[in-house]
């Protein structure tokens, strides 16, 4: 939470100028794409706010300076702010990124703000997900071993651990998902934090899911869609090699499964 | 509360490989619809050689000739990104160096259309000026 401000009146004055105070802080123009039907019908806008910023602040610092000191009705989805919660992804300069993991120095002087693209937009920057967990949940994202309940943990070795190291690490923010050009096209793709679960699970020793996860994604909506254009494994904040992934389930596909 | 997709604002900036998709979607309906030009030329044959020259006379001229370099360039790009998705396809980890085999396939590309348009560019423009090169 900021500190308080003195009184209403100088809210604006106060928070800007403490920031002009503190070292080197430089100044930053937020262009956001806003949309509000509630106010302003089905047309988006473009807003502009000029905010001093600490250059080391993140640019969600920035979004909540502007949401809490110029314009309350900013509406933004965020929660931990430490890149783990994947709730504040957004398109930042044209390209997906968490929020809270861009510094303000390396945006400044200027930076677009836009809602992640491929699902509906509500309120500015804030997304209908439903879509893009619909297609999380359709592969099946448990574990499935049918053999009882083990005494102990079922082991596993370093190597069978290793195999889906990688997409264990997904945060499901969809930077990847609405960054592809297959997505924005075709609702019904799963999208590729979809299939970066599934093998999370399909290369698991301890599942024995994988036949059927592979089943759900050789469908017309699975991973044939997939045109390898890399943009999403571009935009993942948790460097997964997402198209890697992809390729690989692809590869079991056509293998194991004909 | 009112649903709709999002809408369009500026451009994304993503991979190479975005724009590598575009065009190879772009060649891909290139190539076919010259096919289908190219289905009628021949068939035209079955009226005769007569009509069958009269009719591909049309071919002769710089703007069809160049129309005929874009074509050959269609259909070569189209093969060599073709085979870096394969690559992709059959060797998944071959993804980690995309970018390489993305600077790969540009520098074949461009490297194979030198002599091409050093003979096809010739000829066009012999036809285009009279150079008689
Ligand atoms: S590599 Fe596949 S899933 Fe990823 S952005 Fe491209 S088309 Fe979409
Ligand atoms: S794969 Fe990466 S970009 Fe996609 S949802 Fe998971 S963390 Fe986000
Ligand atoms: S706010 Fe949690 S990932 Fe950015």
């Amino acid at each position: 939470m900021p500190p308080a401000p003195e009184s209403a009146g100088d809210v604006l004055e106060t928070s800007d100028q403490r920031r002009a105070g503190a070292t080197g802080a430089v100044t930053l123009t937020l262009r956001i794409r806003r949309y509000n039907p509630e106010l302003r019908g089905e047309e988006s806008w473009w807003d502009e706010f000029t905010i001093q910023a600490d250059p080391n602040d993140r640019l969600l610092d920035a979004l909540h300076q502007v949401k809490w000191y110029h314009d309350g009705t900013l509406a933004l989805r965020r929660s931990c702010a430490h890149g783990i919660c994947g709730s504040d992804a957004m398109m930042v300069n044209g390209k997906n990124r968490l929020a809270c993991k861009v510094l303000v120095k390396d945006v400044a002087p200027k930076v677009t703000v836009e809602p992640i693209r491929g699902l509906p937009v509500l309120k500015d920057l804030y997304v209908d997900m439903e879509p893009f967990f619909n297609g999380y949940r359709s592969i099946l994202p448990y574990l499935i071993n049918d053999e009882g309940e083990p005494d102990a943990e079922r082991l596993q070795s370093p190597e069978e651990r290793h195999r889906f190291d990688d997409t264990t690490k997904c945060i499901l923010c969809a930077c990847c998902t609405t960054s592809c050009p297959v997505f924005w096209g075709d609702d019904e793709y799963v999208g590729p934090a979809a299939i970066v679960n599934a093998h999370r699970f399909i290369y698991d020793s301890r599942d024995h899911g994988a036949d059927e996860r592979l089943k759900i994604l050789s469908e017309k909506t699975g991973v044939f869609r997939c045109r390898t254009t890399f943009n999403c494994t571009e935009a993942c904040p948790r460097g997964i090699e997402v198209t890697k992934a992809i390729q690989e389930v692809k590869r079991s596909i056509l293998f194991e499964r004909f | 509360m009112a649903k709709r997709k999002s809408d369009v604002g500026t451009l994304y900036k993503g991979s190479p490989g975005q724009w590598s998709w575009m065009a190879h979607r772009i060649t891909g309906v290139a190539v076919i619809l010259f096919l289908f030009a190219h289905v009628i030329d021949t068939a035209v044959v079955g009226w005769g050689p007569n009509a069958y020259n009269r009719v591909t006379a049309v071919y002769h001229n710089w703007v069809v000739r160049l129309l005929e370099l874009g074509l050959v360039a269609a259909v070569l790009y189209h093969a060599i990104n073709g085979v870096k998705i394969m690559i992709l396809d059959f060797w998944p980890s071959t993804a980690r160096h995309f970018k390489v085999l993305s600077i790969l396939t540009s520098a074949v590309f461009v490297l194979s259309m030198v002599p091409i348009v050093w003979i096809m560019g010739r000829d066009i423009l012999d036809l285009a000026f009279r150079w008689n090169l």
